[in-house]
């Protein structure tokens, strides 16, 4: 299992994966939103919270498809699953190194990111909190959605299209408790229904990962 | 009736022949009460006393939302059923009832728009309501979209029915949180059993005609393009056997 | 015959035209599929009988 985990990290270090892509993403994302509203602060300050945290999803969306589908291409897929290991493992061990090298990332810089975005002081700890508590869902869920679209020619899109509206909740409830940060706000409410969403898909999901991945690996 | 009766039409031949006897007999109950309630609605009910004319919209509005919903959970149901029982009318049903339901919460959104720009103002308010319903309109076309791209059919009644019941919980945690987000301008449940003084006695009874033909075109709809899809199953499977043969 | 919609009339005529429209659209697509399925299955299966 551990032997899996280094596995994938090790890919995703080596030949450009994921690794840095998804902190550039976010870079670019960071520098263009004020292109497009403007470069008032005041303005960037509001805002700063949900873009940071828009610009997590997109980062995260983006390299999904590589979850699984080198694995699956190569033929790497079909001999993990003939392997001793319960597929619910290899789903979560996978949904695992794609937070290491996507999520964690994310967190770690995301004051950075909100300096440029001019995010006031207050809100720093709330972001930071509420990416480390949302990112593992959206890796989970991500996970979920890269298992069902792992057959397809042109999963990319499709891919997109089904794991979006499933990250609802999770945007929702992470934004509000930076944007509540930001504002001084009480943030326990969605500080506990996030990290009760995070748990549950972490819990749950893997299950219907795995059975989705084994369908098509049948 | 006995319950086990019910998994005889799991049959697909036994399924086609008792939808096409029914079948007719519904599309007609459904085109009446649809005629009748929006005709009865339109023409000889009397305005609000706040609203005007436009209460007249929610003999479209309210049964396309209900149904709109409804969809989603007979789909729920029948993707369960499949998982469970494997009876491939079941996942068929499923698949023919996603755009119907698409389509009803896509009127219940324009209609709501629509209803909303004299009543409040603006066409679209992020109001908790209409926020969930374009939500559950992504969730259908991602549904459409899962069964469309994939070519094993029983592959893809899988993997579309695990979805739908992944999709059920992500649809109704994202209810509350939208709720949460925002407080909304939409008025609470404007039928439910108890308390009808919500809407009057007037507006009521053209109400419950429309809903019953919207409830009837849905049952309609789904078994004439659930048969659709067995036929074209069926089709498919004799090409196949035709080329190997 | 027709009601006095008053101000409103644009609003609810409007709902009522996308509403009956998406409905026809929706029916007339239903249909025209299932005739065009039954009648192909028809070709193929007496196709399938004539050769075997």
């Amino acid at each position: 299992m551990i032997a899996l985990l280094i596995r994938d990290l090790r890919l995703a270090m080596r030949a450009g994966g994921g690794f840095g892509l998804g902190l550039a993403f976010f870079l670019i994302v960071v520098t263009l939103v004020p292109f497009g509203v403007g470069p008032q602060s005041d303005l960037l300050a509001r805002i700063a919270a949900g873009i940071l945290w828009l610009g997590a999803l997109l980062a995260c969306l983006l390299s999904l498809d590589r979850i699984l589908a080198l694995d699956w291409e190569d033929g790497s897929l079909d001999l993990l699953a003939t392997a001793p290991l319960p597929m619910e493992a290899i789903v979560s061990i996978k949904a695992l190194a794609h937070w290491l090298t996507t999520g964690l990332p994310l967190v770690l810089f995301a004051p950075v990111f909100g300096l440029l975005m001019n995010l006031p002081e207050a809100g720093y700890k709330p972001l930071v909190l509420s990416l480390l508590l949302g990112t593992p869902a959206l890796s989970v869920i991500g996970t979920f959605g890269a298992a069902l679209t792992v057959g397809l020619k042109r999963g990319g899109l499709l891919l997109s299209l089904l794991v979006l509206p499933l990250y609802v909740p999770t945007l929702i409830f992470g934004a509000e408790m930076a944007r509540r940060g930001v504002e001084g706000l009480d943030i326990t409410t969605p500080m506990l229904m996030l990290a009760g969403i995070t748990c549950g898909t972490i819990a749950l999901l893997p299950f219907a990962s795995a059975a989705v991945l084994r369908v098509n690996l049948r | 009736m006995n319950l086990n009766a019910l998994w005889a039409y799991a049959n697909p031949k036994k399924f086609i022949q008792a939808t096409d006897r029914v079948l007719p007999w519904i599309s007609i109950l459904a085109v009446l009460s649809l005629v009748v309630g929006l005709v009865w609605g339109f023409f000889f009910t009397p305005e609000d006393y706040r609203q005007g004319s436009t209460v007249k919209i929610i003999y479209l509005h309210v049964p396309s939302a209900l149904m709109a919903i409804n969809a989603w959970l007979m789909m729920l149901v029948t993707s369960l059923v499949w998982i469970v029982r494997r009876h491939h009318v079941s996942a068929l049903a499923a698949r023919a009832a996603a755009p119907v339901g698409a389509v009803m919460t896509l009127i219940a959104l324009a209609t709501g728009a629509i209803w909303g720009q004299p009543m409040w103002g603006t066409w679209w308010a992020w109001d908790p309501r209409l926020t969930s319903f374009l939500i559950l309109f992504l969730f259908y076309l991602g549904y459409i979209a899962l069964w469309e791209a994939i070519e094993d059919d029983d592959t893809a009644a899988d993997l579309t029915s695990i979805l739908c019941l992944v999709g059920s919980v992500f649809a109704l945690l994202s209810r509350y949180a939208v709720n949460f987000w925002n407080q909304g301008l939409h008025q609470g449940a404007s039928l439910s059993l108890d308390k009808e003084e919500n809407v009057a006695d007037v507006f009521y009874y053209p109400l419950l005609v429309c809903i019953a033909g919207f409830v009837l075109l849905f049952i309609a709809l789904v078994f004439l393009r659930t048969q659709t899809e067995i036929r074209a199953r069926r089709m498919r499977a004799l090409l196949a056997r035709e080329r190997m043969g | 015959m027709m009601p006095d919609l008053g101000k409103y009339a644009e609003a609810v005529l409007s709902s009522y035209a996308v509403s009956i429209v998406l409905l026809v659209v929706l029916v007339w697509l239903s249909v025209w599929r299932a005739t065009r399925v039954r009648k192909q299955l028809e070709d193929i299966e007496s196709k399938v009988k004539r050769d075997g």
